[in-house]
């Protein structure tokens, strides 16, 4: 036995069945997905007795993740069974802040909640309840189906993230340009995978605004990439201000200044285009707009691109000519694509150069994927069932018509946050919060979020552990379900994935369940269902409410899909705009109003948005903002990923917490020497909004004036009562961001391209941030 | 004399996840602050002498490791190869390890003390 790929796996241990008996234990196969959060779905297998998980294990033979699992799954059950989980509804008897609860049914909590909807729906209208979610967990379609179909408000949004710059300027922009969005083809819309005959390496990765080997965005095995180096010889273009493990091995590190990735792209294209490199045939077949763009892009020459980002103008050139002689090339595009005020253009430019390479859904290139089965797992779950006049009144649309037409609309975050705070164009009287915790995580401005959502006047919070948001704001806590505790599935984006109940804990309930047993009690006509499962299969079985053609949808039940644990539906092929599988009328060619990739943009071009590419310094920034640089002299980047937590989440499960106990902020040697410190030694990071203190790490990747700070700490180890409130504000670098600066379409925000000062905490100056904020109405 | 398994690590691929660790820490029931079976050593990024930066990431083996007795009996992988993400981890008898090791630049086998 030398292997632990697919083929070698003994089929004596590891069986195709969905459940069986393995001496004590009952193993279930299936797959997990949150709680704790994650953007995969990985196969697992439960090990359970007694009705209680006691081991996991990676399920080899799934074609997804063979096998493998991260630290955090391979910890999980220690995360499921922490004993500070919630374990029954909580009503909240101190002030806010107090952290004083009491006991409650969950007759009483939902008689509470209909209560409270009732009387805000009848005076203020149903729009004044806001549903919300973070990102990763698996309330995707369940929060905003119950905000639709159950409070019949229009207004579901993303926790609090400004410019909601995660993932939906990059599908906002993807629908526009070619009526779908793209992920980097590793093979896993194939179940035999790498050895399928179709599949193509990629020759060339060019990986921007990501480290997925830890973050795994949008539904990606980070280490797929490494799969592709190792087996395909793929090689690599990274651009990344830190020299991360793929950066290393990149053929081409384009070391950017934080988010100044557009003008490094354009210029890319520029050379493409100047150079004759491009897919001549694809252009003229299936693009429009080329001559406008080849225009447009004359305005970047590497040289300019070079004085902006950093990057050598030579290197960007070859970086070019690599990507475009690449047969194919693909993308991987993440979360900082979306966190400058130019996301969308960046994305857009990143989308045009896929097209006018010809990498646009060929073999191991930037396949377009939908959901299997056309499953509804987005955003809009439930929207049909609201009027127009309501649709109207979500809460962004006036500036940009993008959030209610997109991809996956929701209402805009920084709108939201303006219409808490100044009670126009009307107010919002209750939030419901399912599984974020925007203060710890999420939340551009941090304190001003945390105020805002204080000043609500009913709040409800569902999660798994008591949070700084639920202490902070909540008025009811219902504590949901593990991954283990619920029966639901994954679909984002193929193959269909089973998740199956096999244990209880307390009293938490499933999110399927809060909703379901929520909407019967408020809208019981929109909320048919007797049990999850019944509401599971009428999931599984609602495909083709966006979608007239591909992908079929399926009449598969719940039970069956545990049964067969892994679906793939047979529906899927490459270079679909060919066959007339994308555009609704049938007919080949792209989802947009030209049937082609749209280089110059029709849409935006209508709704006075510029119909290109372009770049935008950040707002504050050496170059925009060169008095305040002089006061705050770094360029100050933020949520790099780590290995052990999915964002805020996990700092209080210990084998987890022993592998990354602080957080912690990157520096280079020269610029940790300037200040007097060394690593371990606590700083301060500070701009003209707030402060935090965190540990510093030394990065000699680097550039001196560069510096990297973690996201998402809180300490639930501290106490939870206010001031102190977990030590929420402590080391959050969201004291630092800001709301409301976003791109013209309200996407995109500059997290990760702000500018602070940094200095050593000492006796003298050392201080609790917490305390600031929640006691001394600061930051 | 029964045939010494060991393990091969093709530590180029080695991207530093921790799986392994985790993986043994679980296995074997030890907690926060106990000693593992297998200690990840990270190195870099480190500016070599070619102007590039290099990541060295190297999981070391403690006498604690007992190659997963109880799984290998009863049919399954170690717990630290099964679960590796990089899949840069094999177990085998050590002569064909010390084959592969041969054939793969940048590797090394572990052989155990038993």
């Amino acid at each position: 036995m030398l292997t632990n790929e697919l083929e070698g796996v003994n089929k004596d241990v590891y069986k195709t069945d969905w459940q069986w008996q393995e001496g004590e234990y009952t193993v279930t196969r299936t797959n997990m997905w949150t709680a704790p959060g994650c953007h995969n779905g990985c196969s697992v297998l439960y090990y359970t007795k007694d009705g209680k998980v006691e081991k996991i294990e990676g399920d080899p033979l799934s074609p997804y993740n063979q096998g493998r699992l991260c630290m955090r799954c391979l910890d999980v059950v220690e995360t499921f069974y922490h004993p500070d989980r919630l374990k029954y509804p909580l009503k909240r008897v101190g002030e806010r802040g107090e952290n004083k609860w009491e006991r409650i049914t969950w007759d009483e909590a939902y008689d509470d909640i209909v209560k409270h909807v009732r009387e805000i729906q009848e005076e203020f209208g149903p729009e004044a309840i806001v549903s919300m979610q973070g990102t990763g967990r698996n309330i995707c379609w369940q929060t905003p189906y119950l905000s639709y179909a159950g409070f019949g408000s229009p207004n579901f949004v993303l926790g609090f993230l400004s410019g909601d710059a995660c993932y939906l300027p990059r599908t906002t922009i993807g629908h526009c340009f070619m009526g779908d969005f793209f992920v980097a083809d590793m093979s896993q819309h194939l179940e035999k995978r790498y050895a399928d005959p179709e599949y193509v390496y990629p020759e060339y990765i060019l990986n921007v605004g990501n480290n997925a080997l830890v973050s795994n965005g949008d539904g990606f095995f980070g280490h797929w990439i490494v799969d592709v180096m190792k087996q395909g010889g793929t090689k690599l273009i990274v651009l990344d201000p830190s020299c991360t493990w793929l950066a290393s091995k990149a053929e081409y590190w384009l070391q950017v200044r934080p988010g100044t990735d557009a003008a490094v792209v354009i210029a890319m294209l520029n050379t493409i285009i100047e150079e004759d490199l491009y897919d001549h045939d694809f252009v003229e077949n299936w693009c429009y707009g080329f001559e406008e763009l080849a225009e447009r892009c004359k305005e970047y020459p590497a040289e300019l691109a070079a004085e902006i980002s950093g990057v050598d103008a030579e290197l960007i050139r070859q970086a070019a000519r690599a990507f475009a002689g690449a047969n194919p090339g693909t993308i991987q595009w993440g979360l900082k694509v979306d966190q400058t005020v130019c996301g969308i253009p960046l994305a857009q430019a990143l989308l045009s150069m896929g097209a006018i390479c010809g990498d646009i859904d060929v073999p191991g290139g930037m396949m377009i994927p939908r959901c299997a089965y056309d499953i509804p797992d987005s955003y809009g779950c439930g929207m049909w069932n609201l009027s127009d006049e309501m649709l109207g009144k979500m809460l962004g649309v006036e500036t940009s018509p993008l959030h209610a037409l997109g991809f996956d609309p929701t209402a805009n975050g920084d709108t939201v946050l303006n219409a808490i705070e100044t009670g126009e164009p009307y107010p919002i009287k209750m939030l419901f919060i399912q599984s974020t915790n925007p203060i710890a995580n999420m939340a551009a401005d941090a304190p001003r979020v945390y105020r805002a959502m204080r000043s609500v006047s009913y709040n409800v919070v569902v999660d798994v552990f008591m949070t700084p948001t639920a202490i902070a704001c909540a008025d009811i806590v219902l504590p949901c379900g593990m991954s283990s505790e619920r029966n639901s599935a994954r679909v984002w984006w193929w193959p269909l994935r089973s998740i199956v109940k096999v244990a209880d804990y307390y009293e938490a309930k499933s999110d399927e369940q809060i909703i379901l047993e929520l909407g019967k009690r408020l809208e019981p006509r929109l909320f048919p269902w007797n049990t999850d499962v019944e509401l599971m299969t009428w999931w599984i079985q609602s495909g083709n409410r966006f979608h007239a053609g591909w992908p079929h949808k399926t009449d598969e039940t719940f039970p069956e899909l545990v049964e067969k644990v892994i679906d793939w539906p047979d529906d899927w092929a490459y270079r679909k705009y060919e066959l007339g599988w994308l555009r609704d009328d049938g007919q080949p060619g792209f989802n947009t109003n030209t049937g082609k990739c749209e280089l110059f943009n029709t849409l935006f071009d209508a709704w006075g948005f510029d119909p290109m590419p372009y770049y935008e310094e950040p707002p504050e920034s050496p170059v925009s903002t060169p008095e305040l640089f002089e006061e705050y002299p770094y360029v100050l980047t933020t949520g790099a990923r780590t290995w052990e937590y999915f964002h805020s989440e996990e700092r209080q499960v210990p084998r987890l917490r022993e592998s990354h106990p602080d957080p912690l902020t990157d520096l280079h040697p020269d610029t940790a020497a300037k200040i007097g410190v060394c690593a371990g030694d606590w700083i301060w990071v500070e701009n003209m909004r707030g402060k935090c203190k965190q540990r510093v790490r030394i990065n000699p990747s680097l550039k001196p004036d560069t510096v990297r700070s973690e996201h998402g700490w809180w300490f639930p180890e501290t106490e939870g009562a206010e001031p102190n409130l977990f030590g929420v504000f402590d080391s959050n670098i969201n004291n630092l961001t800001v709301q409301g600066v976003t791109g013209p379409t309200l996407y995109g925000a500059p997290y990760a391209n702000q500018i602070c000062k940094i200095y050593p905490v000492t006796k003298e100056n050392d201080c609790s941030p917490s305390e600031i904020v929640t006691r001394k109405g600061g930051f | 004399m029964a045939e010494k398994y060991g393990l091969f690590i093709d530590y180029q691929w080695c991207t530093g996840c921790h799986s392994c660790e985790m993986a043994c820490k679980v296995e074997h029931g030890w907690k926060a602050g106990e000693a593992n079976g297998v200690i990840l050593f990270e190195d870099g990024p480190r500016m070599m002498a070619n102007g590039k930066y290099e990541y060295n990431n190297l999981p070391v083996f403690t006498s604690q490791c007992d190659l997963c007795a109880d799984r290998t009996a009863m049919g399954k992988l170690p717990t630290c190869v099964h679960h590796c993400q990089a899949a840069c981890m094999k177990y085998g008898p050590v002569s064909e390890l010390a084959k592969l090791a041969e054939a793969t630049p940048r590797s090394w086998v572990y052989v155990p003390e038993q």
